[in-house]
């Protein structure tokens, strides 16, 4: 047994940095992962590290590498909606391997977790065995409000995880952000009205930004590439006395104000999601997406009419705090049924491991649909909730998370139906690279399989 | 100054009832042989069955809890205990509230061994936090009892969501000894002792590894390093075996009655085989070190919990007889559990050693038939064969061994406790939810009856009331 799993082994490890030209893999149940219903017997089509088509039509190239899924299910990618992904190897007690810390930073937005992300960190392998493909990474806030800007990375077995940095800022303007703001609700929003009057004071100094993929228009004036590095900071540009943000901070919260980097926002209690939704009052440019939202569902009409995504926490059902008073795992189904866009997160949700559970939450959705009284989404939705929609609420759902034509070759083969607990990934693909599925886990596994003293200790058995 | 006032009052109470209590022992005449004993159950459960329908359940799939499995099956619950259990010959009893069960499963309630529901209570909040008694390393004379909040929504969910019937109340591991745990029905009741499981030992909660040596050591006191926490246990053990001798000889030829000390009162219960070791401890090395301090003390460990690293030891675990309660598939949250494996749980099992499958946790406890499903599912594609039936056994009998509550609860046998439920699928699917709960025979939930939904005090009036959860 044990040597049949090590040939196993060796043999994906041989394979695994080749890039199939064109990949068609056929036979399976295909999930698009756009909320449609599974397609039996459909086809994907991968040419280099894109997809090309996908369907029950699909045309097979000629020169295809053909694999048979036959019994399998065919999925984009899982897209973890919300993590702290690559930050730290070990959360507590491993001193130097957990960078989601920033709390004795003189900094807050202008923090980047780009540069923090380890795509070597175990938590990304255990992240992929399970067809965990992409994930939203955000920052954790320290002494502010503001968390910095997070990312979109890839799990990739290489060196370059992050698909696109400083994605969003992430803000704290529930409980947490009136604890980071001085005490109380009301000096949090003081303080983020300050701190956009201070970056609108800069912004008035520069032209076009360019951030997150958007592509200004030049004719405005030179166009700053990275507002992170840019003239913002040189000394011609001249601030205020009264200013309570670093120039780099107040700097990095320019492209918020401007709408063109995307604010993301953790709020839970109704109260708190309505104030934010009202910030657009205020700050019309502001492109807002909220996560956690436990008690949406009893504002989940105002919150569809503002058009703003939710990136949901799935399960939460207790009053766990006071802003969580309302919370049921009917959440997101009562959302979605008012027109709310959302999808599945796991803010404050072991954030920074346990993103392969995000499957077995969207299962749960669909389990309420046999709970009287309780509101689920469909099978489909639900898959749709850990692929495409987490892409689309931070902007990037012409990349990744479905399996339409010109998106990322990020594609997985399952046992069975992924939403259940006794399926697992067969073969996994990111930008259409076969990648290694064994990590510090599975190498355990085949060590301990046998208790049976050898010839030499475990340590020999690799 | 009102309530100053009335303080005052209570604690003048409090002075006379000492007072009085005091002159009585000097009234006492010199002791006989063992005339002074402790009362050991000085908080007696005042649980009782509410009133439940003769109810038969049949075409149902039943796990017996035991490794059995009937395909259309049928049971049938009377006076709070399972009456029968057998196949489609097992007849309807005349007047009985009659459930057609097909494709849905019958289980023994779930226990969970180790919850902080009611110490950890929700809301979270620091008033209501009472579950580490973290003043120093050895706390053996705290009773979980003696925090748990019986108005803790975390209940409910546990019942409505996780099939949810008995489930132990662990203190938590900030200590070498965390104190005593207590063994509750999960229903409602105004007082603990309302909802406490008849005749259940007690536990107590011991704590390897970094927690302990976390807390004090970074307050620069014993224990800083594992080797500190060694000591530290060892020097306890030798307290109370010098207690327990005092005790012992006090009961046999009488003489001076030895001073009352309750976290020896506790340690000694261990020592005498009536106080169950739940032991959390990690990683594998210690929890072979705990093995050998078990044995140099003369006690028994009942369960190592949170045993991530049992998987490297699991023939050591079989042959010493003592359980693993794990998690499906935690991993990496701190130091110690770095090592954790998907298959844990199904190595165990596949060594012949006690596998239970448990929550520490006031989500994770409503889905502990889920995590039983993937560590099931982990077995199986390690090659090994385990069936839905056995996997139960990490769910009810197991956890009810550990508990030394088998011989009342924990599987569907003729003239046990009636704590059963029904699900409205397979209940190693995710897509599975508990149809109807039965705690003692009687119906405390009911998927189809929101009058049958229980909720707690906190929750009446707020947002979320009655609401599905």
């Amino acid at each position: 047994m044990r040597r049949a799993l090590l040939l196993a082994a060796a043999l994906v490890a041989s394979t695994s940095p080749l890039t199939a030209q064109t990949l068609a893999i056929t036979n399976g149940t295909l999930v698009l992962g756009d909320g449609s219903d599974p397609i039996v017997g459909g086809t994907v089509v991968v040419r280099n590290g894109r997809i090309v088509a996908a369907g029950d039509r699909a045309r097979v190239p000629a020169n295809a590498e053909i694999i048979d899924a036959s019994g399998k299910w065919v999925t984009p990618g899982i897209v973890a909606g919300f993590s702290r992904l690559g930050l730290a190897e070990v959360d507590l007690g491993a001193d130097g391997s957990d960078d989601t810390e920033t709390g004795n930073s003189p900094f807050s937005a202008a923090i980047d977790v780009a540069p923090a992300i380890n795509p070597k960190a175990s938590t990304i392998a255990v992240s992929r065995a399970d067809g965990v493909t992409r994930a939203v990474v955000a920052p954790v806030a320290g002494k502010s409000i503001f968390a910095g800007q997070g990312a979109v990375i890839d799990t990739g077995d290489d060196m370059d995880a992050v698909l696109r940095s400083r994605v969003f800022q992430f803000v704290e303007l529930g409980e947490g952000g009136a604890d980071k703001a001085g005490g109380s609700r009301s000096a949090a929003f003081v303080l983020f009205r300050n701190a956009l009057r201070e970056a609108e004071q800069l912004s008035r100094r520069v032209g076009p930004l360019t951030v997150g993929g958007e592509q200004p228009d030049a004719r405005e004036g030179p166009i700053v590439r990275n507002p992170n590095e840019s003239r913002l900071y040189s000394s011609d540009a001249g601030r205020a006395e009264d200013v309570l943000l670093t120039r780099f901070d107040a700097a990095a919260l320019v492209p918020v104000l401007r709408g063109q980097q995307l604010l993301l926002v953790h709020v839970e209690r109704a109260k708190d999601i309505l104030n934010i939704l009202g910030l657009k009052r205020e700050f019309p440019k502001l492109k807002i997406a909220l996560v956690g939202v436990t008690e949406g569902w009893t504002v989940a009409d105002r919150i569809a009419d503002s058009g703003a995504w939710v990136i949901a926490s799935a399960l939460n059902d207790l009053p766990a705090s006071f802003e969580m008073l309302a919370a049921t795992q009917s959440n997101i189904g009562r959302m979605k049924a008012a027109g709310v866009k959302v999808a599945i997160g796991m803010i404050d949700d072991n954030d920074t491991r346990n993103l392969r559970n995000q499957r077995q939450y969207a299962g749960n959705l669909v389990a309420l649909r046999k709970v009287p009284g309780a509101a689920g989404v469909s099978w489909g939705e639900a898959f749709a909730m850990i692929s495409s929609q987490p892409a689309e609420a931070v902007g990037l759902g012409g990349e990744i998370g479905s399996l339409a034509s010109g998106r990322r070759g990020d594609v997985v083969i399952w046992s069975g139906d992924p939403l259940e607990l006794s399926s697992a990934p067969e073969t996994v693909w990111i930008d259409g690279v076969r990648q290694p599925l064994e990590n510090h886990q599975t190498k355990l596994r085949d060590r301990y399989r046998s208790l049976e003293r050898e010839t030499l200790p475990e340590a020999y058995r690799k | 100054m009102r309530h100053q006032g009335g303080y005052g009052r209570l604690a003048a109470a409090f002075a006379l009832a000492g007072l009085s209590s005091c002159a009585m022992v000097q009234e006492t005449p010199e002791p006989t042989p063992g005339s002074v004993k402790i009362n050991e159950d000085p908080y007696p459960s005042t649980y009782q069955r509410y009133p439940g329908a003769l109810t038969y359940i049949h075409g149902a799939t039943i796990l017996d809890g035991e490794g059995g499995r009937i395909d259309n099956g049928s049971i049938i619950l009377a006076d709070g205990k399972v009456q029968a259990v057998g196949g489609p010959e097992l007849a309807a009893p005349a007047g009985a509230f009659s459930i057609d069960a097909h494709a849905r499963f019958v289980t023994p309630g779930i226990i969970d061994v180790h919850s902080h529901l009611g110490d950890y209570p929700s809301p979270g909040v620091a008033s209501l936090s009472d579950g580490n008694e973290a003043t120093s390393p050895a706390r053996p004379e705290v009773w979980a009892e003696h925090s748990v909040w019986p108005q803790d929504p975390g209940f409910s969910r546990a019942l409505a969501n996780g099939g949810i019937t008995t489930l132990q109340i662990l203190p938590g591991s900030a200590n070498l000894f965390g104190g005593r745990s207590v063994v509750l029905k999960n229903v409602p009741a105004r007082t603990v002792q309302g909802m406490k499981f008849p005749g259940a030992p007690y536990g107590l909660k011991m704590a390897c590894g970094e927690n302990p040596k976390r807390v004090y050591g970074s307050k620069n006191q014993m224990p800083q390093t594992r080797m500190g926490n060694i000591a530290y246990v060892r020097q306890t053990w030798a307290r109370a075996q010098e207690y327990r001798r005092k005790w012992h000889k006090y009961e046999v030829a009488g003489g001076e009655i030895p001073v009352r000390d309750l976290a020896m009162d506790t340690l000694r219960g261990v020592l005498d085989g009536k106080i169950l070791v739940h032991n959390h401890c990690y990683r594998a090395d210690e929890m072979a070190i705990m093995i050998d301090v078990a044995k140099e003390f003369g006690y028994k460990i009942s369960t190592f919990h949170h045993a991530v690293e049992s998987y490297k030891i699991a023939d050591l675990l079989r042959e010493n007889g003592i359980c693993s309660a794990m998690w499906a598939d935690w991993y990496g949250f701190k130091m110690e559990s770095y090592d954790a494996i998907n298959e844990n749980i199904a190595f165990v099992h596949n060594a012949g050693a006690c596998a239970i499958v448990h929550s520490d946790d006031p989500n994770g406890i409503q889905r502990l038939n889920q995590e039983a499903a993937k560590a099931m599912a982990s077995g199986r594609r390690a090659g090994i064969d385990i069936s839905e039936a056995t996997a139960w056994t990490w769910l009810s009998s197991n956890p009810a061994k550990a508990l030394g509550i088998f011989d009342k609860t924990g599987s569907l046998k003729a003239g046990k406790m009636a704590d059963v439920v029904l699900w409205n699928g397979n209940p190693f699917s995710a897509y599975t939810r508990p149809d109807k709960v039965w705690i003692d025979g009687t119906l405390m939930y009911d998927a189809a009856n929101p009058r049958l939904r229980p909720v707690s005090d906190f929750e009446l009036g707020q947002p979320g009331e009655g609401d599905v959860k």
